[in-house]
């Protein structure tokens, strides 16, 4: 498995990657952490930790507003930020706007769409494989405007049916909200296809990259994608910050989805006018210390280069499923061509709750659960699932401490 | 035997395992063996829903004292409700209301009462005081 390809990690490198990680030199009940629950959150490399707290100790102090030395640097330092994250996603710098996160980002495409675009007997296609957060809101939006959400199915390897995307596609379409990976089963979705068949009908398409960020290299003008979603929390980066990546034409067409201060050009009682975007979407004080996190980690992950990083977990999840599949009884939640991150599973009868108890009390931690896609769930008809997730820092030990943790798991639940 | 003296009892039976495995073989092989709850009572209404697994209770009046039956999908949380039963189950509905349980804290399992954890357990032992008092409360009119 070991390659010295230069484009490739290899495995001294691993070990280099692992050492930035502070949080994984530790024990939890009594062993060494074994951290494979990245689909949920990744950790923070000390380049991230650091940019924090230097802008804490060192220029904190609001943004756009202030004369002075410190609100400059703040302000400096948050669009530079916003610069990191275009050149990491390919996009120019007003294309980039700040959000809490994906779901954030998601629910101000939706609201735009429900106020200004959708009308009744409008249909917005996503995926059976989706996160809540991109189902919940375009449910909120369609309610309102008697407009339909229509899924496209998926076979029981976990991959979408794109001959049935196809025969979806028609002139009531208004958008196509569908996930770069699934977070649940790993899949990755043929998103250049999805894109091109979109606008052959003049469709525009939204990119839920959230669990696509920290593995695969995401070029959103040569994917021509209208919007792209992501969080920085899974990207090596900090909670509370993420991005809507849209076209310049749309974001200027879309409407404010909230009103405050930063978003405004000028302010009377009788009439407002808008910034520009990006600023048009970011009202109130945004999170600057957490933009500035995000920042340092997408530094940190393009220094790497998210196509090594790629090309390790690819190495990674193939021994990870090797390795699983000698558990007796063991049956895999997905099992796509094209994959990335999750590995989901079932052992047995066994709960998934039960084996992730017993996993933690061998300081391994997994998700267990719907992982937010109880649709998915039910269209399996299982309660969920146990779901280990990959990232950068993870090793070969990790994946031979999970297969012997769950072999210990199912013995003892025997 | 009273709330406090079987919550005791589950402590020192807890002093003798050696590592987390014993305490979790024992905690699974109650939940195994906890008695089957009657299928017509296994409805949506008995139904606790925690995020990862599911809790049925039933509660029941039976001369003057709260009998509780219950099952899990998941075999760790059945253990741990099978553990509360042999608590609360029998008691008055008096007594109930005015329990301190603190014996899944001594007996090291705080984590499963957690919110995050989301089994139900803390759920149910909700669900139990409130069927408490609300037969205590019933009784008190009468």
């Amino acid at each position: 498995m070991e390659t010295t390809t230069a484009e490739h990690i290899i495995w001294q490198e691993a070990d280099l990657i692992r050492n930035e990680f502070p949080i994984l030199k530790q024990t939890v009940n009594g062993r060494p952490l074994v951290y494979l629950d990245n689909g949920a959150t990744t950790q923070k490399p000390v380049s991230v930790i650091r940019s924090m707290q230097e802008y804490y100790t060192t220029y904190n102090s609001n943004v756009h507003r202030g004369v002075h030395t410190l609100s400059q640097q703040a302000t400096a330092a948050y669009e530079a930020a916003r610069h990191q994250v275009a050149a990491f996603i390919g996009a120019h710098h007003h294309e980039v706007v700040f959000t809490k996160g994906t779901t954030d980002a998601i629910n101000l495409v939706a609201n735009g769409f429900r106020k200004d675009i959708l009308k009744e007997g409008d249909e917005v296609i996503i995926s059976a494989m989706e996160h809540h957060s991109n189902i919940v809101p375009w449910q909120l939006a369609c309610e309102e405007k008697n407009a339909k959400v229509k899924v496209v199915p998926i076979n029981e390897k976990g991959e979408l049916d794109m001959d049935k995307f196809r025969s979806m596609l028609n002139s009531r379409v208004k958008i196509v909200a569908i996930t770069w990976v699934s977070n649940t089963m790993g899949t990755v979705n043929p998103v250049k296809e999805i894109i091109s068949l979109a606008h052959e009908q003049g469709i525009p398409v939204l990119l839920d990259a959230a669990q696509a960020a920290a593995h695969i290299p995401i070029r959103v003008h040569e994917l021509d994608v209208d919007f792209l979603a992501l969080s920085g929390h899974k990207l090596f980066g900090p909670t509370g910050i993420g991005i809507l990546y849209g076209k310049e034409s749309w974001l200027d067409k879309l409407p404010p989805y909230q009103g405050g201060g930063d978003m405004i050009k000028h302010v009377t009682f009788e009439k407002t006018t808008y910034n520009e975007p990006p600023l048009k979407f970011e009202a109130g004080t945004p999170a600057i210390c957490e933009a500035i996190g995000l920042g340092a980690a997408v530094a940190w992950a393009s220094k790497l280069g998210i196509h090594r990083i790629n090309a390790y977990e690819h190495q990674l999840t193939e021994y990870a499923i090797n390795a699983l599949r000698g558990i007796p009884g063991l049956r895999f939640i997905g099992e796509a061509k094209h994959r990335s991150g999750a590995i989901s599973f079932l052992v047995g009868d066994t709960h998934p709750s039960d084996v992730g108890v017993l996993l933690d009390q061998q300081g391994i931690a997994v998700r267990t659960g719907h992982h937010c896609t109880q649709p998915l769930c039910d269209l399996f008809g299982i309660p969920g699932t146990v779901r280990a997730s990959l990232a950068v820092y993870n090793n070969t030990e990790d994946i031979d401490r999970l297969v012997e943790g769950v072999q210990k798991a199912v013995t003892l639940l025997g | 035997m009273t709330i406090k003296e079987q919550q005791d009892r589950i402590i020192e039976d807890f002093e003798v395992f050696g590592d987390w495995m014993e305490k979790y073989e024992y905690i699974i092989q109650l939940g195994k063996d906890l008695p089957l709850i009657d299928p017509k009572y296994k409805t949506d209404d008995n139904l606790i829903r925690g995020c990862q697994s599911k809790v049925w209770l039933h509660a029941e009046l039976i001369g003057g004292k709260l009998v509780f039956t219950a099952d899990s999908d998941a075999v760790i949380t059945k253990g741990l409700v099978g553990l509360v039963i042999q608590v609360l189950s029998g008691q008055t509905p008096k007594d109930i209301a005015e329990a301190e349980i603190y014996f899944i804290d001594a007996i090291g399992l705080t984590s499963h009462l957690s919110p995050t954890r989301s089994n139900g357990l803390l759920s149910m032992l909700k669900q139990i005081k409130l069927y408490a008092i609300g037969y205590q409360a019933k009784s008190l009119q009468n």
